[in-house]
């Protein structure tokens, strides 16, 4: 068989992904009908930035959904077809079998895999990872920032100078000290875990209790369950097998995460919180001297009511925005570990480290390399104008 | 303002000593003394003859001493070993047991003595010193592209705000801070310097950079730090200076018909620069991963490259010498942007 022409190429990859561009139509045009109903989502549509930040995410987001269900995927993202190695972008398989896809769309890497199928499974990497990281890292900084702004003094020094401590580490060093497998063996990056993920139950109790503090009859139950799940959950995702900490048994166990996933998650989030404090820090200072603050206060709200109910929705324009941007930035760091081959197992299809395998041979071989780098390019791309267009919309009213 | 200034760096000392303390006691865990013994020692020893190896060389002390002595504010350590040697911290082995005449009972950091690298069997000081040169001089070049670079875009932008040069313009930024460095590194070898491209401009690798930097091999890697902190420098222009721009004392510069370059140069500049001033020296942090990746990525073996090696390697002395120093370089830049916003911004009064 003749490789593919470029056209071609273009061509088949555009039909490999039609259930993303399904997906994509069909989001688009629902919510561009409804978009008056929607709120700050909706406005996001009536900007063109904003509208191409948030296709290019939304595909990257399809992409890895769908991949993880092996619908786009050419190839298992693992195997190897010795001809392959190295061959450029179209070439077609030798002696394909039945039911085998015959050509390696983008190529073949060094261990000739198939670099289009790697992308594809390393979207989900990054999907998977990085908005639940941010959001726990917002958890965090939120449950801290707001008593340091709101109260001040020497909780406030206190807090900040934490913040400070692991603001001033460089995130590489910090990485190299956390990551390494020795240190894992010692079951630290488990206890920061163990730490770190207990703030967002703490969260939700603190911001259920608030609310429903007069009507015992609703929030006893409610708190019962929601902290009952969470608590749960917050077991089976901290307790692992063969590590320091197994606290629930087999059984009970929900899910574990595969080989470093938690280490690489823990690291990630614990980075990221101190610069979400600093943020919500500052916000919480700037509206407690506003006079629905001050209304609140002279009603007789408790403190933690008139934090979250009162001082947080009113800062949410600029956390969201910041949620977008910090994605990006946490994509970035992800991609870093993976550059430096920490964390995940170096078989990992994530574009951080299939950037670093293919950058050793890449003055001869470019497209194991350039094709996550474009992949990780585009994403954080479209985190960075989605929040453009949010910030606009949002500062327009 | 003296007060002002001893809070800060008491503050700043205080945090370089909790900084300093947390990498001792994460490099000195066990795990990684046990890979540090069997590497200096021998692979197949037991745990027995490992926990000896430790204890005759001083690792087995708890670990605040341990910190202490590293510091030199405690006295080093003298331990007749198992072996009949006595080996002390600050004079190697002694031959007769005791420190001679002309030794010295402290040597730690403050001391000047940052202790051995096992992997470039040298003296951890004088590494840093050499590498932080060659970094010194990557950093220097990429300020000198990175600043003006950024400053001129951030206010051409902001001049004139919802512009078509504005629209371009912030539209570059956006992308220059969505490219990390391990992206726009690839790219830019792949595109000028690979065989398989075609042009080949410069050199995929800076490692001839290290004694003659020359236009080929010091381009890229330069470009690639500079490319990353740009954008950001140049919205955070582009911002102040469109806020300067609606000022009441511009509209009167424009009414009283004042040049428009005019305004921009005299009037604008100067205000719209205290912004961006802080935001460059906070990037010293943020660069020092460019650092990092970059001279990765371009084999040129400077800090960035000893800490990757000092940290893959488990080389416990240079990995805390190389976090000292880069503690202490973050934490200057952010006294120094301390001080320095207060300077520009008379607004701004320190009591």
């Amino acid at each position: 068989m003749e490789p593919l022409s470029w056209f071609d190429i273009i061509t088949r990859v555009l039909i490999q992904f039609t259930p993303v561009w399904i997906a994509l139509v069909i989001l688009f045009s629902v919510s561009v009908v409804y978009k008056r109903r929607l709120g700050l989502y909706g406005k996001l549509f009536d900007s063109t930035i904003g509208m191409v930040g948030f296709a290019l995410v939304m595909f990257w987001v399809f992409t890895g959904i769908f991949g993880a269900f092996d619908l786009i995927v050419t190839h298992d993202p693992l195997a190897q077809v010795s001809s392959m190695k190295n061959k450029p972008p179209g070439t077609p398989i030798l002696g394909a079998e039945d039911g085998q896809y015959p050509y390696y769309l983008f190529g073949g890497d060094n261990l000739a895999r198939d670099v289009f199928s790697r992308m594809v499974k390393g979207a989900w990497v990054v999907v998977q990872i990085a908005p639940l990281a941010t959001l726990f890292a917002f958890m965090v900084g939120i449950t801290l920032g707001l008593p340091a702004g709101y109260y001040g003094g020497k909780l406030d020094t206190f807090l900040s100078f934490l913040a400070n401590l692991i603001l001033a580490f460089p995130v590489i060093l910090l990485f190299y000290l956390l990551v390494t497998p020795e240190i894992v063996d010692t079951g630290i990056p488990n206890y920061m875990a163990m730490v770190l993920f207990i703030f967002p139950i703490i969260f939700v109790a603190v911001l259920l209790n608030s609310r429903y503090r007069t009507q015992p009859k609703v929030r006893t139950p409610m708190l019962i369950i929601v902290l009952g799940v969470m608590g749960w959950l917050y077991l089976s995702l901290v307790s692992q097998p063969g590590t320091a900490i197994t606290v629930l048994p087999d059984g009970v166990d929900l899910f574990n995460l595969q080989g470093g996933i938690l280490v690489v998650f823990v690291s990630v989030v614990f980075v990221n919180s101190p610069t979400v404090f600093r943020i919500v820090r500052g916000l919480a200072m700037d509206i407690k001297t506003r006079d629905y603050v001050a209304a609140a206060q002279t009603r007789g709200e408790r403190p933690w009511y008139i934090m979250l109910w009162e001082i947080l929705p009113n800062a949410r324009g600029p956390l969201i925005v910041d949620f977008c941007l910090r994605i990006g930035y946490t994509t970035i760091l992800l991609g870093t570990l993976g550059f430096f081959g920490l964390g995940l197992p170096p078989e990992s299809p994530d574009w951080g480290t299939t950037i670093n395998d293919g950058r050793r041979l890449l003055q001869i071989y470019l497209h194991p390399a350039i094709v996550p780098a474009f992949a990780l390019l585009s994403m954080v791309l479209g985190l960075n104008l989605l929040a453009d267009g949010l910030r606009e919309e949002s500062l327009r009213d | 303002m003296a007060l002002f200034l001893l809070r800060r760096i008491g503050t700043m000392l205080l945090t370089a000593l909790c900084l300093t303390f947390i990498v001792f006691w994460l490099t000195n865990l066990s795990p990684n003394l046990e890979k540090l013994a069997k590497n200096q020692g021998n692979v197949r020893m037991t745990d027995e003859q490992v926990a000896s190896f430790l204890q005759d060389r001083g690792y087995s002390q708890p670990l605040p001493l341990k910190y202490a002595q590293w510091l030199g504010v405690a006295p080093g350590w003298v331990i007749e070993g198992r072996d009949g040697t006595t080996r002390s911290r600050c004079n190697g082995v002694l031959e007769d047991g005791t420190i001679p005449e002309d030794g010295r009972s402290f040597c730690g950091v403050l001391q000047g003595d940052w202790g051995q690298s096992t992997v470039f069997q040298d003296n951890v000081g004088s590494i840093i010193a050499t590498r932080l040169g060659l970094t010194g001089k990557l950093m220097f070049w990429v300020m000198m592209v990175m600043v003006p670079g950024a400053l001129i875009i951030g206010v051409l932008a902001g001049m004139r705000e919802g512009s078509r040069t504005d629209r371009s313009l912030s539209t570059v930024s956006i992308i220059t801070t969505a490219t990390p460095e391990y992206v726009s590194g690839v790219v830019f070898i792949a595109v000028f310097a690979s065989t398989a491209f075609g042009l080949r401009w410069f050199n995929g690798s800076a490692t001839s950079a290290m004694e003659d930097a020359t236009f080929e091999n010091f381009t890229l890697p330069v470009i690639t730090i500079a490319l990353y902190g740009m954008g950001y420098i140049a919205r955070m222009t582009r911002a102040s200076m469109a806020e300067v721009m609606t000022a009441q004392y511009i509209r009167t510069a424009r009414l009283k018909g004042v040049s428009f370059p005019n305004i921009v140069m005299k009037h604008a500049l100067r205000n719209a620069l205290i912004a961006p001033f802080t935001v460059i020296m906070l990037q010293f942090p943020w660069l020092l991963n460019g650092v990092v990746i970059v001279e990765t990525l371009f084999n040129y073996k400077g800090f960035g490259w000893t800490l990757v090696q000092a940290a893959g390697n488990n080389d416990i002395e240079l990995l805390l010498g190389v976090s000292v120093v880069s503690v202490f370089v973050v934490l200057v830049t952010q006294l120094i942007s301390d001080i320095g916003y207060v300077y520009l911004n008379p607004r701004i009064s320190v009591s």
